[in-house]
């Protein structure tokens, strides 16, 4: 366990269990509101973005598989969720269907497609939010890392699927309801989204889930499975002559990354209240390669740090001046780039080291 | 041949039209150090990626202990089967510790599952901690990889392909980019391994070459111009005509 929880992500759990407990309770009316309730889905919201980040750096940070598509995982996940919401609604919809939900009844759909069945059951949905994305990152990662497909053109290749995803599910024939995606959300496990108290209950899943992504990522990559990742970044020809399986390894952290993406897909969707194929945006994949890479690549708790701060800088700036965003989302890629090789993390713990030194120093010199 | 770790005979491997190998020929005794020289494109690298299944040859055979057909496996089986290689420049795992560079190579948990649950065992320790030693890293097996000078990679190197415990040692060109005095302790290396397992070293420095005292295999355009000790094959003229007399 110690090895598991080292001092970094010890002062990270902790500051992430005392926003859990402090800000649903600031914001609840026992306190006067001390903060607006909206706050507790906006930083849920922010939660499931660093879940995302933290699975993209256990594939980008720990065995250089850049993935550009890792917001199709992401949407999968919101997907799975969103369908389980969907029959949630029951003959509650415009419609009035008790089954289909009302963009099936528009289209004129008589019963619901054999994709959608065993929806309505949370842990048949709660299952396909992992599988999903799962299997379409191992069929995918089979065939691309078995060919020995790396580097730049993988890249490509999952900014492709991504991209391919989104036109698929544009399309009404596809049963996800096309452009406008899953909306009009009422209820989860029979709790009323618009309940402070189930949005609380979501804000505390979303960090659960985080904390719970953190110790995985942090389980696999210090386990001696995690050096062979390493090995496979820094030198895969070497490692594939010291006799290990490179595409088995790579294969298996692309699919377990794949699922953490699903699960953050799936707490993010009930705190929007939506899902649509915009997700699957091949500038929300990039975004997230930005966050990770700002934070600090290879470290997990930056990857998590950088979604945070990327993802509110993103809501402060777009509120404010909404024309300036992507000029100064670019502005801090190209600053972290140039001056902070190891993100934010690397800089607050190089610049604690410095203040130690210094600390340390000035008591020599009173001493002295 | 009988008794023979590696064989090879009559091996081809064409790339667009341009015979890289073109009937190779070689046997390799177990424990045997083998120097294998000759100019640039004589099919070196070549043969170190059939040996060790990178490529695989359009003719000819390649027999590993007699029974292993090596032209249908990829560098994943060879590995397993026992063949380690050593690269032209140093490749190791800059951002892990010496120590742990060794401890991924050491024979043995080669699967996911056990990686993933599996602990380091004493024995394996000790291994390591005798590794370090014999490459003269000991004292610094705690230091990142990537912080090691040259020679000190070329030397972990070396120790990870004895951490694999393999029956044969390919070695390309060990010696470059160091210094007399390492390149000397490198030989010394490489000798007191052989015996135990074999040892290809392939190699253009020839006071290395000579250091290591051994066998001398020249090959020239994909196929074996000469063989047998040092002096024997300077002497023949078409050596000294393609490579020596340069």
């Amino acid at each position: 366990m110690a090895r598991l929880i080292d001092r970094r992500m010890g002062v990270f759990l902790a500051g992430l269990f005392i926003l859990t407990v402090a800000l649903p309770m600031a914001s609840s009316a026992a306190a006067g509101q001390l903060v607006p309730a909206y706050l507790v889905s906006l930083v849920g919201k922010y939660l499931c973005y660093a879940l995302l980040a933290v699975a993209l750096d256990l594939v980008w940070g720990f065995c250089g598989i850049l993935s550009l598509g890792h917001g199709a995982f992401f949407a999968l996940g919101g997907y799975a969720m969103g369908m389980y919401l969907m029959r949630q609604i029951g003959p509650r919809g415009v419609y009035g269907d008790p089954v289909l939900p009302d963009f099936m009844v528009f289209l004129n759909w008589q019963e619901l497609p054999w994709f959608w069945l065993g929806f309505d059951r949370f842990w048949f949905a709660a299952l396909m939010v992992m599988a999903a994305p799962g299997l379409l990152a191992f069929v995918f990662g089979w065939f691309a890392f078995r060919s020995r497909v790396s580097g730049v053109y993988l890249s490509i290749i999952t900014q492709a699927m991504t991209y391919a995803l989104m036109l698929a599910f544009f399309r009404n024939e596809m049963g996800f309801g096309g452009n406008n995606g899953l909306t009009d959300f009422k209820d989860i496990l029979g709790l009323d989204l618009t309940a402070a108290s189930t949005r609380t209950g979501l804000f505390v899943a979303s960090a659960v889930a985080l904390a719970g992504g953190l110790m995985i990522a942090r389980w696999i990559t210090a386990s001696r499975l995690g050096r062979v990742l390493v090995a496979i970044r820094d030198a895969e020809e070497r490692t594939r002559f010291l006799g290990y399986r490179v595409e088995h390894y790579k294969l298996f952290v692309f699919t377990v990354s794949a699922a953490m993406a699903g699960v953050a897909g799936a707490l993010y969707v009930p705190q929007v209240g939506i899902i649509n194929p915009g997700e699957f945006s091949p500038a929300n994949s990039i975004e997230i390669v930005i966050w990770v890479a700002l934070g600090g690549r290879g470290t997990l708790i930056g990857a998590a740090l950088g979604a945070f701060l990327v993802t509110l800088a993103k809501t402060v700036l777009t509120g404010w001046l909404p024309e300036l965003w992507l000029f100064a989302l670019g502005g801090l890629f190209i600053m972290v780039t140039l001056w902070l090789p190891g993100g934010v993390l690397g800089a607050i713990e190089t610049g604690l080291t410095r203040l130690r030194a210094f600390a340390s120093m000035r008591t020599k010199e009173i001493e002295t | 041949m009988s008794g023979s770790l590696l064989y090879l005979s009559g091996v081809t491997k064409s790339f667009d039209g341009f015979a890289a190998i073109n009937g190779l020929s070689l046997v390799i005794m177990p424990g045997e150090l083998r120097a294998v020289i000759g100019p640039n494109g004589a099919g070196k690298t070549t043969m170190m990626d059939i040996i060790t299944g990178k490529t695989h040859p359009d003719r000819g055979q390649v027999f590993w202990k007699e029974k292993v057909d090596l032209s249908r496996i990829d560098e994943v089986a060879a590995a397993r089967l026992g063949i380690g290689r050593k690269f032209q420049k140093p490749t190791v795992i800059d951002s892990l510790t010496v120590a742990e560079n060794l401890e991924l190579a050491l024979k043995g948990q080669r699967g996911l599952t056990a990686r993933l649950f599996g602990r380091s065992s004493r024995t394996m320790h000790a291994d390591i901690m005798q590794i370090a030693d014999r490459i003269g890293l000991a004292a610094s097996r705690n230091d990142l990889a990537g912080t090691l000078s040259h020679g000190q990679k070329q030397w972990l190197e070396i120790g990870m392909l004895l951490a694999q415990d393999p029956d044969l040692m390919l070695v390309d060109e060990p010696a470059a980019g160091m210094t007399d005095e390492e390149t000397m302790r490198t030989a010394e290396l490489l000798r007191s391994i052989a015996g135990h397992r074999a040892v290809i070293v392939v190699e253009h420095d020839m006071d290395f070459v000579r250091a290591l005292g051994c066998k001398v295999t020249v090959l020239h355009q994909g196929r074996v111009l000469a063989e047998g000790p040092l002096d024997f094959v300077s002497a023949n003229p078409e050596v000294i005509e393609v490579y020596l007399g340069r």
